[in-house]
């Protein structure tokens, strides 16, 4: 989207590393990502990729320990969320940016109305009365397409679906305005046919409120229908980076590309057998030295294993504004 | 395979099978309604063959699962499976005929007994139903990793130091262990990363091809049912919808929900993502205690008729090979008005849209 803006969120070097008695586990390893003002990035992987952990630990939701941020800089409104207190970060939480998480029963608290739960960010970091948050609670219900959303506000979260849970936590993401909204898998404990109610609420959304947002999932069909650009994380590193037509159309990494082929289509040929990506993912005890992938590529060969590939533009634009992989094979090297 | 099996008997044989749960309230605890998961379900499955079961949860299609299996007592229909109808049986009878049909389980995790090895897992079935000596049962259990891809070597580990897919194959070792002819895969990869799914999915796909396996395979990713199965059902609130062929049903769903179902899958394109014509529905699935007084779908369907929300449709061959419980489909509605025609027009007009 709009290049030349100053980008709402710049993540730089992020690194989490989790104390276990095993060894030191590096979930997120040099992460680096940035938002621009409107702009819906999608973030693909498998679990124990890391795009959950990345996203927790750039607002502190992290324990810690076990975990520990060791580096980066995340730059959001002019301030760095690693380095201010945690009152300050407080204030970050729900006012700035708000998070919808996968499960919408266990992220809401079952003995509150969600009135209450929705009216709580408001009078906490807008300063509304009781009578003024009230009001706006009934506005954001009837926002996220909640019939008759006054009378709702009493009914306590059990009373609601699966998928108007998801939309009632829609709903205290946006209490505030915030300007980012990262969702972690919205979707993915939700039916298709609910699924697709949900993804069509969030895209009117975002005509309406232009709201930049962050988009877990490890649905490459979701992200195909939503996302402007795409960034696929494999173990604890950003491996691909590119606009979404970019990256369905002309995959570099070779996870990426096995990625998009060991999904069976709903239309189109049917495979006689399904492509596999041989092996399990890694274990990321111990610092990174090789590319994470390389056990499982088809493509390894000697620097794979000696050294982990940095991010390398590969259409002549700065890394992370256009199309970028992290891989010493499509870099062209084999023959090395 | 299909066509070798349409001359012969069909392996499973399902008529008319209920399943409700009581529900009873109150200080007396009175029994006071019923929530039927199942509500007269009938399907053939062929010898060698896979019907794709799939639906949304609570839709009833891992309850159809287990009831074939008997591991629930049913409360009304037929369920006949290589000729014995399992339904009826006693409880010795159903012991013996319990090797012929197995199961796999959704959560690897939950379905493994933590405090056994690997080889006392996929042993168990041995211990109940022969008397071999312990040198047969290990070689049977061997024979079995090596079919499923386990490494020999693992036989004394326990569960939890396998990954999901791996612990996965136990399963299927498991479920192997006494040469079944007839598995239910209860949502065998629904737990399974993207990366994995398809190793598991393979797997099943050659032990099927070397063994000759009938699967009745239950999921609701559509598009890795459009991979494995034959045929598929599509099951809405304790019903089939739709019971056809798979290649079919994919290019042209018959039934309002089997299309609305279909267009709800995200497709990993975006440039196709942008231009399909995506029919969202309305609301949510009704409640399986008190479902609706005509076709269960008739509160959520774009397509609905007076019809509907009075008589429930039965399951009827509406093409060669293509069961519909529509009343769209059926000769009442065609007489009963100019219903036919519009529906005529919307599937026209819809064409012109694709």
């Amino acid at each position: 989207m709009a290049d030349g803006a100053a980008p709402v969120l710049d993540v730089r070097g992020l690194k989490t590393v989790f104390r276990t008695r095993g060894g030191e586990v590096h979930a997120v390893n040099s992460v680096s990502f940035h938002l621009n003002p409107g702009e819906l990035l999608g973030v693909v992987g498998e679990s124990g990729s890391g795009k959950s952990v990345t996203m927790m630990s750039l607002i502190g939701l992290l324990p810690s320990p076990p975990a520990d941020v060791r580096a980066g800089s995340v730059m959001l409104g002019g301030r760095d969320l690693l380095k201010i207190s945690a009152e300050e970060l407080r204030e970050v939480r729900g006012a700035k940016v708000g998070f919808v998480f996968q499960d919408p029963m266990t992220s809401l608290n079952p003995v509150f109305t969600v009135g209450d739960q929705i009216m709580e960010p408001l009078i906490r970091h807008m300063g509304m009365t009781k009578t003024q948050a009230k009001q706006r609670a009934a506005e954001l219900l009837a926002l996220v397409g909640i019939p008759d959303a006054a009378a709702r506000l009493k009914s306590y979260p059990h009373q609601f679906s699966g998928g108007m849970r998801q939309r009632v936590m829609i709903a205290i993401a946006l209490a505030c305005d915030p300007d980012v909204l990262i969702a972690d898998e919205p979707t993915t404990a939700l039916d298709v046919t609910i699924q697709a109610q949900i993804l069509e609420l969030v895209k009117e959304l975002r005509t309406k409120l232009g709201m930049a947002i962050v988009w877990i999932t490890h649905d490459l069909g979701v992200i195909a229908g939503i996302a402007d650009r795409v960034m696929v994380m494999y173990g604890g590193q950003v491996v691909e980076q590119a606009p979404v037509k970019e990256l369905f159309s002309n995959p570099q990494h070779p996870y990426t590309r096995a990625l998009l082929k060991t999904i069976p289509s709903l239309t189109g040929a049917r495979e006689d057998r399904l492509q596999v990506i041989e092996g399990q993912p890694p274990i990321l005890i111990g610092a990174p030295s090789a590319c994470p992938f390389r056990a499982r590529c088809v493509h390894a060969f000697a620097r794979c294993e000696a050294e982990n590939p940095e991010r390398r533009a590969i259409d002549g634009r700065a890394v992370g504004q256009g199309h970028d992989v992290a891989c010493h094979w499509s870099a062209g090297g084999g023959d090395v | 395979m299909l066509d070798a099996a349409k001359s012969q008997a069909p392996l499973v044989q399902v008529r008319g099978l209920k399943m409700y749960f009581p529900i009873y309230t109150g200080l007396m605890r009175r029994h006071t309604g019923d929530v039927k998961a199942v509500d007269g379900v009938s399907f053939d499955i062929m010898p060698g063959e896979t019907l794709g079961l799939v639906g949304e949860s609570g839709c009833g299609k891992s309850t159809v699962g287990r009831a074939l299996l008997r591991l629930y007592e049913i409360t009304d229909g037929s369920v006949v499976i290589n000729g014995t109808d399992v339904a009826s049986l006693g409880p010795e009878d159903l012991r013996k005929a319990r090797p012929q049909m197995q199961m796999v389980f959704q959560d690897p995790q939950a379905s493994l007994n933590p405090r056994m090895t690997l080889a006392d897992i996929i042993g168990e079935p041995l211990n109940e139903h022969t008397d071999w000596n312990a040198d047969r049962k290990l070689a049977r259990i061997y024979e079995l990793m090596d079919a499923v891809g386990l490494n020999r070597r693992f036989a004394n580990r326990f569960p939890h130091e396998f990954s999901g897919g791996q612990r996965q194959r136990i399963g299927i070792a498991r479920a192997l262990a006494l040469n079944p002819r007839f598995i239910v895969c209860d949502e065998p990869i629904a737990a399974l990363d993207v990366s994995i799914q398809a190793q598991v999915v393979n797997l099943l796909e050659d032990l099927q091809e070397k063994l000759g396996l009938t699967y009745l395979f239950i999921s609701h990713d559509l598009s890795m049912v459009r991979h494995i199965a034959d045929r598929v059902a599509v099951m809405y609130l304790g019903r089939i919808a739709e019971l056809s062929p798979r290649d079919a049903l994919y290019a042209r769903p018959l039934h309002p929900y089997a299309e609305a179902l279909l267009s709800a899958v995200p497709e990993p394109d975006p440039s196709r993502a942008q231009t399909r014509n995506r029919i969202v529905l309305q609301g949510d699935v009704p409640s399986p205690a008190n479902p609706p007084k005509g076709c269960n779908f008739c509160t959520r369907c774009p397509k609905v008729m007076d019809l509907c929300r009075s008589v429930k449709p039965d399951l009827v061959e509406v093409e060669p090979g293509r069961m519909v419980a529509c009343h769209l489909y059926s000769s009442d509605s065609m007489t009963a008005g100019s219903t036919g025609a519009t529906e005529a027009k919307e599937r026209s007009q819809q064409g012109e849209s694709l």
